[in-house]
């Protein structure tokens, strides 16, 4: 029987050669992923359902990232860190990146890529709604609850739903003034934020297959944003580069049937489509950047899984070169890593980081940040009735901080330029 | 569990995400540690901006002034009920707040997951614009073997969607517990 890739990799995972899509099955787990905010509630539980002296079933199959609330003098925010590192010492967590000191990594889910975690056909866990974003690498990813995530940890296992699937196909080649950004929202803005519920999203096409590994996983870390089960992209050779550069560890390539069957199918011709923000208070309420041109923004937000890695930074810094912003421009690295790449990495001679200080943006150390407003000192927060240009992934009321504030979603072009004017802004005015 | 839960609507629209179920400021309080698990019900549903609570007049407040816990029992909701987050806290904070049942036309995936796995509320769904034929504060009554909701103060009956796969593990209470009853948890 003909079937997705998310059916396959399913298959695989539940020792079987054929899975329906509605059926729920019972899955072993390759990894299980989990934080700060949701790591501490999950070890309670585990303790409480299995016994305090409890083992996990395979100390090398969790990965804990703290990255949520770092760099803040909230107490509970340490506390919660100080039952990571107490829960990983006792049970032999050789995957935890303790805060810190040089093991502290950043955002989970690119830490996760850049680990080598990330690998074609397994089946990762995370407490995290973001967990959708390993999907980029050919793989089944996605977010459970701390109770959920409890059960894996003793028994590797747990029950999902096989998902029916969409297909997005782009076609053609991207042009420079569009990013994986703008086709994620271009979708959500078609399908609106429960068009997947329940389901996978599978993105293909040649515009899809040309894009970096970075840029995939912008387009599947949004998936959840439509209420998708996952998203994925069928691993090539630019993941296998990927993926062989960072892990030693075998995997195995999946790809749909051709007569698979979907829940539905979406086709776009790149070439015919144009940045695009969503406006406040919903990833779906699309509208291009044309049409809303000129709105005055007081802050400018580069940060996060979705728009915080070494390509969204690369393009922001081709806006930014030579030019000076407007309004409060936060540069949010998601990890370490993409850190001390904005100190090697040049474009037009210059580094990134001398591009972002010479433009006045404030560069901050990585973590999730304001993405998810956090406590009261936390860096970028919005206050008040702040209009943020952000490329993270939420916008509901208060997400970003202040209740009050409006939030657009953009690429990272267009929040580079909108700083610079202090308006949104069309990338394709400064490219 | 209860095979009938009765008690006051509270009703809200649609869309209502995991950041106005449960603001992410307050996610550091503890889950065990009862004092604190108090404060996750004095802030459930604090992000609902007041004018979209308590429908249809709304400025209804869902915790009062000074209170832990809620005078509503059930609430009556749109479509994609608990989007946003993967955060339990959610559904456990309206437990704590003593909502016992939601009643929505669709629920974001971990949201309903969790809400069924933890055992926190029963995610029923229903076809019907429910929170357009019922009032705050109405009084309803759950039958669960039926699957119907009854509007005692406005005398109609609604037919919900039956939980099908997960009824089992509602039942149970739970993940932990149905894992128990049917020996999932043995070969760990
Ligand atoms: S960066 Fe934002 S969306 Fe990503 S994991 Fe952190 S809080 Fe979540």
């Amino acid at each position: 029987m003909a079937q997705t890739i998310t059916q396959k990799i399913l298959s695989k995972a539940a020792n079987r050669t054929f899975v329906d899509a509605g059926e729920s099955v019972w899955l072993n787990v390759d990894i299980l992923l989990t934080h700060d905010v949701c790591g501490p509630p999950t070890f309670d539980i585990f303790k409480e359902e299995f016994g305090s002296n409890a083992k996990v079933w395979d100390p090398k199959k969790i990965v804990v990232l703290p990255d949520h609330y770092i760099f803040t003098a909230n107490e509970h925010a340490h506390r919660n860190i100080d039952l990571l590192r107490q829960f990983a010492k006792e049970q032999g967590l050789e995957h935890y990146y303790d805060v810190g000191g040089d093991r502290y990594k950043g955002v989970c889910h690119v830490a996760l890529a850049e680990e080598g975690f990330n690998l074609p056909g397994t089946v990762l866990f995370g407490t995290d709604s973001h967990t959708c974003t390993s999907g980029a690498f050919g793989m089944f990813g996605t977010g459970i609850g701390n109770t959920d995530a409890a059960f894996i940890l003793g028994t590797g296992k747990l029950w999902e739903k096989v998902p029916e699937s969409m297909k997005f196909t782009f076609d053609d080649q991207m042009p420079e003034y569009l990013t994986a950004k703008d086709l994620i929202l271009q979708i959500l803005g078609d399908i609106t934020t429960d068009g997947a519920t329940y389901r996978a999203m599978e993105f293909d096409g040649e515009a899809i297959f040309s894009l970096p590994m970075e840029e995939r996983m912008t387009l599947t870390n949004m998936a959840i944003e439509a209420g998708g089960m996952n998203g994925i992209i069928a691993a090539d050779e630019v993941t296998e580069r990927y993926v062989k550069a960072r892990s030693n560890k075998p995997y195995e390539l999946f790809r749909s049937d051709p007569d698979a069957k979907y829940h539905s199918t979406y086709r776009y011709d790149v070439r015919k489509l144009e940045p695009v923000v969503a406006q406040p208070h919903s990833p779906d309420n699309r509208a291009t950047v044309r049409s809303v041109q000129g709105t005055k923004i007081t802050k400018s937000y580069i940060g996060s899984c979705t728009g915080g890695k070494l390509t969204d930074f690369v393009m922001a810094a081709k806006i930014l070169k030579g030019k000076k912003v407007s309004v409060t421009t936060n540069i949010v690295p998601a990890t370490v890593k993409v850190a001390l790449d904005l100190e090697h990495e040049r474009y037009d001679g210059q580094t990134l980081k001398q591009i972002f200080e010479d433009a006045g943006c404030s560069i901050a150390l990585p973590s999730c940040a304001a993405c998810l407003g956090g406590p009261a000192d936390t860096v970028g927060r919005s206050v008040d009735n702040d209009v943020v240009v952000s490329t993270t992934n939420r916008n509901f009321p208060g997400r970003m901080g202040s209740k009050h504030a409006g939030v657009y979603l953009a690429s990272p072009l267009t929040a580079a330029a909108s700083a610079i004017t202090g308006k949104l802004t069309d990338p394709r005015d400064f490219l | 569990m209860e095979k009938i839960i009765q008690g006051k609507a509270y009703v809200l629209g649609k869309n209502i995400d995991t950041d106005q179920i449960i603001p992410a400021e307050h996610l550091v309080y503890s889950l065990s540690n009862p004092e604190e698990v108090k404060l996750y019900g004095k802030y459930a549903l604090s992000g609902v901006p007041p004018e979209q609570g308590g429908l249809p007049e709304g400025n209804v407040p869902f915790i009062e002034e000074g209170h832990f816990d809620s005078k509503y029992t059930i609430i009556i909701a749109g479509q994609n009920f608990g989007c946003g987050s993967s955060r339990e806290h959610a559904p456990f904070a309206l437990k704590v707040a003593g909502i016992k049942a939601i009643i929505a036309e669709s629920y974001a995936r971990i949201f309903y997951r969790n809400s069924v796995d933890g055992g926190f509320v029963i995610p029923y769904e229903t076809s019907e614009h429910l929170n357009q034929m019922i009032n705050t504060g109405d009084e309803l009554k759950i039958d669960v073997a039926l699957n119907t909701i009854e509007n005692l103060t406005r005398k109609v009956t609604y037919t919900l969607n039956p939980l099908g796969d997960v009824f089992s593990i509602v039942e149970a209470g739970g993940i932990f517990a149905y894992a128990r009853q049917e020996n999932l948890m043995a070969q760990s």
